[in-house]
């Protein structure tokens, strides 16, 4: 499996606010690659760094194969961004604003610009100023995914669109992953990246909290179990196991949440009481994210 | 009046932003014109020694155009001769700069909806700019009515100064004020609000320069700036206008509320109009030339008017007493050598110059408000490279400042062909001149550019080292300056063409100056952050 994008302790400052701290990133050929992160954790300046638009201060950075400083034209030709907070020109149409884009970027496909305008119902005849933030993202969106390019970086592209939107989005971006292009998505929305993407990066004050697939990343969070026993049970018949926490015992009746790799052991510790009910949930990207976020230090030091 | 609620904090929020600017602004303008007050005085110290050349200036139409009219023979009215009109002028667009930056500007830019969701009365962001564009003008009115006397000029006529002012920059509170409500964008305001303020200086200069007995002498009476001049400080001393001008303040800032009243938050009166779905535009400098397109068409115009008028003016300058006493006035208040007919042309072709590379600024300028909108990021994430984006700004300045002084030229040759009956010579003779000026405009590019590349919080700072060069070449010999501070400006260092000697030497040292400045800028722009904050 190749990189498209590979960071390695990137490191970037704004005079005394430090925006990124030793950030790595990897994003694999061929998935969309959630990049997770609260506000000003440092997701926008990763990419405006990785564009070749702000310098890093140290750091390994490789963008397709090249150097997003040195060859920052001939790598901008082979993929689209669409920004944070889209701006367009106030006397520009939508549909003026799409065709220049797309030869700025060295080529635009005909049909799916018709198609991706139908299926984002765009109206390009609008001028810059009249469009509101949604549609602004839409004439971007439309610009980016029409055009002929095998990367596509988005910068929480979708917090202006509404829910019938975002499926559309949704599924545009999968034809395009599935067409064998990669994706860089930064979002906060923790929805949009668990049904979309194949890797998820978390980060937090410009370096890594996590890595990896959602399945890995579900199981070094915590899974939360509610069991009814047939035996009463203590919490001092518990306390060798290792990974509990949150314990709430009453007669039969247990609350927990383990770590879910200690599931397992958990389970068979529980079933020498005989197990009458069982319900465990596993966590959602939204828990693994605020469990992220709940402890003010990341392991680690500073 | 409802809708007003807030409009105190909105006002305070104003004055801070703006707290650099209307104070330096003010004090500017004071020093002008009591300094140049000065400086003319310890120049004719009795009143006789002015007298010969007031009468000469009196008769000359040209001076009269640009200046407006003198309003009396004393040493007073010669002391303020070139600051009254002029000064007006800058004072209207610091009311304008005022009312705009906290009424359009705030709403294009999205600041105001946030503002207005908050418990911010409908009325108060309108009410607060106008406050406080009034406070500016009626601040610097009074101080420089105060600097004039503090200098020794008559008591009434500094007072009747201030009030001309009053006049004056008040109705530009209004129009402004007007102008905001009528467009969407920021820059349909600057284009209304400056093009009424282009217009109004026209009429004033027409009806100032027709006979006495001309129908269009009206046209001065038509004109808010005419309003101002005639005041006449250290002449009539008419007081009264103060009314007129009141009156119009009043009237367009009740059309502004009311214009206001009708129209959606970020709306503009005037529908904005669909756009193709289709787009030609297929490269930086294409999108550029567009985006400046409304921008450079409106100055064109207004460059074949300028050049029509200054040409068709020569003849008047030329039936006017060619005496000694005039050529010298004429070359202490700007200009050089040569005919007085010349001598006119080259300072109006100084003038202009100046008023190009405001246009030349604002083209480079343009780089820093498509990177603070956000807009240069999406253009220089494709396959566009800086350095091309920037080089493109540049030359586009570059060129189409050589177009407007080729305009000027060609004009003004054509309408003094009737004068000197040799169309392709006079063509031939003020082109030259128009060209000449140009390495003093791009060293202005220049300046422009680097602040662009290397300081680009401070790129703004490139309009006030344009308003120092002017004001060191307009003023600096009134003022008594060294050479060496007058030297600083390059406008200082141009040819008195037509009718002087062209400096070869100097322009290509003007010249490497400004590719220099470019150079900087560009290589400074390479290595930055893009967006910087
Ligand atoms: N141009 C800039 N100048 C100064 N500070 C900046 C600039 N851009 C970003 N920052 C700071 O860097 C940090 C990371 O910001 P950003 O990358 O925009 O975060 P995110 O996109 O994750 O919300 C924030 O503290 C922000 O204030
Ligand atoms: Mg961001």
């Amino acid at each position: 499996m190749t990189s498209s994008i590979q960071v390695v302790d990137l490191h970037k400052a704004f005079g005394r606010t430090t925006a990124l701290a030793g950030l790595d990133l990897e994003v694999e050929t061929g998935q969309i690659h959630g990049f997770l992160g609260p506000n000003g954790s440092g997701k926008s300046t990763t990419i405006r760094v990785l564009l070749g638009l702000m310098r890093a201060d140290s750091g390994t950075l490789s963008l397709l194969g090249g150097d997003p400083w040195r060859d920052a034209e001939t790598l901008h030709r082979r993929l689209s961004y669409v920004p944070g907070d889209v701006a367009l020109w106030p006397n520009l149409s939508g549909g003026e604003v799409i065709d220049l884009l797309g030869k700025l970027r060295g080529g635009l496909d005909e049909k799916r610009r018709a198609d991706m305008l139908e299926r984002f119902d765009l109206d390009p005849t609008k001028k810059g100023r009249t469009y509101s933030k949604g549609n602004r993202q839409k004439v971007a969106l439309v610009a980016a995914l029409s055009s002929d390019v095998e990367l596509l970086i988005l910068d929480e592209p979708t917090s202006g669109l509404d829910p019938l939107m975002e499926a559309v989005f949704r599924d545009a971006v999968r034809e395009f992953r599935d067409g064998g292009g990669t994706v860089l998505l930064s979002s906060h929305i923790l929805d949009e990246v668990e049904s979309l993407c194949d890797r998820v990066s978390i980060i937090r004050e410009g370096r890594n909290v996590e890595t990896g697939t959602l399945a890995q990343l579900r199981h070094l969070a915590r899974t939360t179990v509610h069991a009814g026993l047939e035996r009463r049970v203590t919490e001092a018949d518990l306390a060798g196991l290792a990974g509990v926490a949150d314990l709430v015992v009453t007669d039969t009746d247990l609350r927990c949440t383990v770590e879910t790799a200690r599931l397992g052991a958990l389970l068979e510790r529980l079933g020498e009481y005989g197990i009458s009910t069982l319900t465990s949930a596993p966590p959602t990207l939204e828990e693994l994210f605020l469990e992220q976020y709940r402890t003010p230090e990341v392991a680690g030091p500073r | 009046m409802t809708g007003l609620s807030g409009t105190i904090p909105l006002l305070r929020l104003a004055a801070r932003r703006d707290r650099v600017l209307i104070p330096v602004s003010a004090v500017a303008l004071v020093f002008v014109v009591a300094g140049s007050a000065q400086a003319t005085v310890a120049l004719y110290p009795d009143r006789a020694a002015a007298l010969a050349p007031l009468r000469t200036l009196l008769a000359n139409p040209a001076l009269q155009a640009v200046y407006g009219p003198i309003a009396s023979e004393s040493l007073d009215s010669l002391a303020t001769f070139k600051t009254i009109l002029i000064g007006a002028v800058f004072l209207c667009l610091l009311a304008y700069v005022v009312v705009r930056r906290h009424t359009r500007t705030e709403e294009e830019e999205g600041r105001l909806e946030l503002l207005g969701a908050g418990a911010i009365g409908r009325r108060a962001p309108l009410a607060a700019a106008v406050l406080l564009g009034t406070v500016a003008v009626l601040a610097t009115a009074l101080l420089t009515a105060v600097g004039a006397i503090a200098v020794g000029l008559d008591r009434t006529g500094s007072v009747a100064l201030g009030v001309a002012w009053v006049v004056m920059g008040l109705t530009w509170v209004g129009v402004t004020a007007v102008a905001a409500q009528l467009t969407e964008t920021a820059r349909g305001t600057a284009g209304f609000a400056l093009g009424a303020l282009a217009l109004a200086y026209l009429m004033r200069a027409l009806g100032d320069v027709a006979a006495d007995d001309s129908p269009l002498r009206l046209l001065t009476w038509l004109s808010p700036l005419g309003w101002g001049e005639k005041v006449a400080p250290y002449g009539a001393n008419r007081f009264w206008l103060l009314a007129v001008g009141l009156l119009a303040y009043a009237a367009l800032l009740v059309l502004a509320f009311v214009l206001q009243g009708r129209r959606d938050l970020g709306a503009g009166i005037l529908p904005s109009r669909v756009g193709p779905a289709r787009g030609d535009l297929s490269s930086s400098l294409g999108l550029m030339v567009r985006l400046a397109r409304g921008t450079l068409v409106g100055w064109f115009v207004a460059f074949v008017v300028l050049g029509a008028v200054v040409g068709s003016l020569a003849g008047n300058v030329q039936s006017f007493v060619d005496s000694p006493e005039t050529a010298d006035l004429l070359r202490k208040m700007g200009g050089g050598a040569g005919s007085i007919v010349d001598t006119f042309f080259a300072t109006e072709i100084h003038v202009a110059a100046v008023a190009a590379a405001a246009l030349g600024i604002s083209l480079v300028t343009r780089m820093r408000t498509e990177e603070t909108g956000g807009r240069a990021e999406t253009v220089l994430a494709t396959g566009v490279p800086r350095r091309r984006w920037a080089g493109e700004h540049v030359v586009v300045g570059m060129a189409a400042t050589a177009g407007l002084m080729v305009c000027l030229g060609v004009v003004a040759g054509v309408m003094d062909a009737g004068r000197t009956g040799d169309a392709a010579a006079s063509i031939g003779r003020l082109t030259g001149a128009g060209l000449s000026t140009l390495p003093a405009v791009w060293v202005c590019i220049g300046v422009a550019t680097v602040l662009f590349g290397l300081a680009p919080r401070f790129t703004g700072v490139a309009w006030a080292v344009l308003i120092a060069f002017f004001a060191l070449g307009e003023f600096g010999d009134l003022l008594g300056l060294p050479a060496v501070v007058s030297g600083l400006s390059p406008f200082a260092h141009l040819p008195a063409l037509p009718g002087g000697e062209m400096a070869v030497g100097t322009a290509v040292v003007l010249v490497a100056v400004a590719v220099g400045c470019v150079a900087l800028g560009l290589a400074g722009l390479r290595q930055r952050d893009l967006p910087a904050g």
